[in-house]
């Protein structure tokens, strides 16, 4: 389970100091699937860095199963994220001199997954691995970058604007294998968005506006990513 | 204008190497010409095999140290170029998209020129600061006349104006050459990184991830590892020969090529390392954000120069032996009075002990260096 505690983050100084996070509280339960929404400049992909222990708020607490994130050293802080969190981003951010294969392993090797090989079948990438990321099209480096981010077996899976880059049809196709794959390992998602047709997947959707939480919901009904709209 | 002088005067190791290739060179090019003055009042014939000894030594320094560091200085020059347009393509891409020919945009690039036009100045200017000591020094026990430091017209165009237009040359043709590439390629800059990677040959099957990334962080940028062996070629060469010098020639001679040495050595690594930090921004910065801890990213990005910067040590020892028993052997062999020279085991061990201690020091301030880098750094490009 995660507990934030009354989160604050302001960027800046002087006059020009502006606050992006403004006392956040909320409890997000293991194996849920948690979709932060909200506008450009809400303050969410600001948020989803500092509950996954990339950014140290400046107030407030971020606690895992009751272990406070926020009072370790960077030492502590990055085995916590070894041992702990999955990341997959808009922009990839794979290695470019890597081949798919070497990509998934830089996940891989952090948790000694020898199997890493299933995860890159699982998001269907089987035939790519001697490919280098630039010999792929825009979905299928976001499917190299999902299968790196689960080859280490993370229990929280972070994800920032996962299909912002993406077109419909690879974007729906992207979100079904990640979501397929929740149901497989069982990890706890946590995604922002600004697309509020995808927040009818999450269990849980929590809205941001002005670095504040506007709004908390759960869906009755989980729709797939092939019954969402666009 | 796409370069601006700004982007020249960042090339500070041109400007470094190009001053310390002039200064000696103006030194003994200048000593040469003005001692030619005086080979007719010559009558002695030990005089003579002394005035000879002084033109080859000359010759032999201006020509070895010139070419080499002219060689450095060009390779410098084209890798600052191929990586001033794999950092803007896009921007390139889009003047190129916009009706601008390759020609007109490579013809700003003369301005890397500049830093050799500011190092090659400089060089000059101090050398003639100089002179009047070192040739004191030349001619310590007066055995030729006594001659002045006069100014050859010549020297200046030779060392100055015409490197100085070579490479302005030399760099509006390269970046012309390299412009060659349809605009889409500039604009999807992964495309074709992905393409030239596949040159290389496929990665190597079952291994470790960081063992692997050591491999290509050094494969990917062979230029860089030259520089890194040159950088230590330099210190192991300079250090040890200017501790001979100080038996062979004089004080001033060991004292000057223990300071060009360092100061080529360090800048060269120091421009070298940056560069590979600077390269594997995002590379580290996922690799933290995954976990990985700072002395693995250390380890696998700058662990693979090591060996190379070894070797340069290695090849720095046997050159500058070489260089000297050659000197001894056939430059000097007529003199009387030059000690005999043995290859300086005590002299080898403190230099490979100064250049482990320095070494080991750089790559710790560049490990404190890789911990700051962040992912928000990355996100903000």
């Amino acid at each position: 389970m995660i507990e934030v505690k009354d989160i604050t983050k302001s960027y800046g100084s002087g006059e020009s100091r502006f606050q992006v996070l403004k006392g956040i509280s909320l409890t997000i339960e293991d194996g849920e699937f948690v979709v932060i929404l909200g506008a450009s400049g809400s303050g969410k992909s600001t948020f989803l860095n500092v509950i996954s222990g990339l950014e140290r708020p400046e107030g407030g607490r971020v606690l895992y199963s009751g272990k406070d994130i926020t009072s370790l050293s960077d030492r502590e802080l990055t085995e916590f994220r070894k041992e702990n969190t999955g990341f997959i981003f808009q922009q990839y951010y794979l290695l470019q001199n890597m081949n798919v294969e070497k990509n998934v392993k830089m996940g891989a090797d952090l948790a000694g997954n020898r199997e890493y090989r299933e995860v890159i079948r699982a998001v269907g990438l089987e035939k790519k691995l001697h490919k280098y990321p630039g010999e792929l099209s825009g979905g299928e480096q976001q499917r190299v970058s999902v299968a790196r981010a689960l080859a280490k077996k993370p229990k929280y899976l972070f994800l920032d604007e996962p299909t912002g880059a993406l077109d419909e049809q690879t974007g729906r196709q992207v979100l079904d294998y990640i979501c397929r794959l929740q149901a497989e390992y069982g990890f706890t998602i946590i995604m922002v968005t600004h697309n509020l047709n995808i927040a009818e997947m999450a269990g849980t959707v929590i809205r941001m506006n002005s670095g504040k939480v506007a709004e908390t919901y759960t869906n009755q009904v989980q729709k797939t990513a092939y019954e969402i709209g666009w | 204008m796409v370069v601006g002088i700004k982007d020249g005067a960042k090339l500070a190791g041109i400007v470094i190497i190009s001053f310390c290739a002039v200064l000696v060179c103006t030194m003994f090019m200048n000593y040469q010409a003005d001692i030619a003055g005086i080979e007719k009042e010559i009558i002695s014939e030990q005089v003579r095999i002394f005035y000879q000894a002084q033109v080859a030594t000359a010759k032999m320094v201006s020509g070895l140290s010139g070419g080499c560091l002219c060689l450095t200085s060009a390779v410098m020059l084209l890798f600052f170029i191929k990586q001033y347009i794999d950092t803007h393509k896009k921007e390139l891409g889009i003047l190129k998209a916009l009706g601008y020919t390759n020609l007109k945009i490579a013809g700003n690039f003369w301005v890397f020129g500049s830093s050799v036009f500011l190092g090659t100045g400089l060089g000059f200017a101090g050398a003639f600061l100089i002179m009047p000591y070192f040739y004191r020094v030349q001619n310590l026990e007066e055995l030729l006349p006594a001659f002045p430091v006069r100014f050859h017209p010549a020297v200046p165009v030779y060392l100055v104006v015409i490197p100085t237009a070579a490479f302005s040359l030399l760099a509006v043709c390269y970046a012309w050459i390299r412009l060659k590439m349809p605009v889409l390629s500039l604009l999807r800059e992964t495309l074709s990184d992905g393409r030239k990677r596949k040159k290389h040959g496929a990665d190597k099957e079952g291994g470790l991830f960081l063992e692997d990334l050591k491999r290509n962080t050094l494969r990917d940028k062979k230029v860089l590892a030259f520089f890194i062996l040159f950088a230590c070629f330099c210190f192991s060469s300079m250090t040890q020969m200017s501790f001979s010098m100080d038996e062979l020639a004089s004080e001033m001679m060991a004292i000057m090529i223990m300071l060009i040495g360092l100061v080529l050595a360090c800048t060269t690594l120091f421009l070298a390392i940056t560069t590979v930090v600077d390269g594997n921004k995002k590379t580290i910065a996922m690799m933290r954000v995954f976990g990985y801890s700072q002395g693995e990213c250390t380890r696998a990005i700058l662990g693979g120069y090591r060996p190379v910067a070894y070797i340069g040590f290695a090849v720095g020892t046997v050159y500058q032996y070489v260089l000297l028993r050659i000197a001894v052997d056939l430059v000097f062999r007529d003199m009387e009075g030059i000690p005999e020279y043995e290859f300086d085991f005590p002299a080898m061990l403190v230099s490979l002990g100064a250049f482990a201690v320095i070494y080991e020091i750089v790559m710790y301030g560049y490990s404190k260096r890789i911990r700051n880098i962040s992912l928000k750094e990355i996100m903000l490009e």
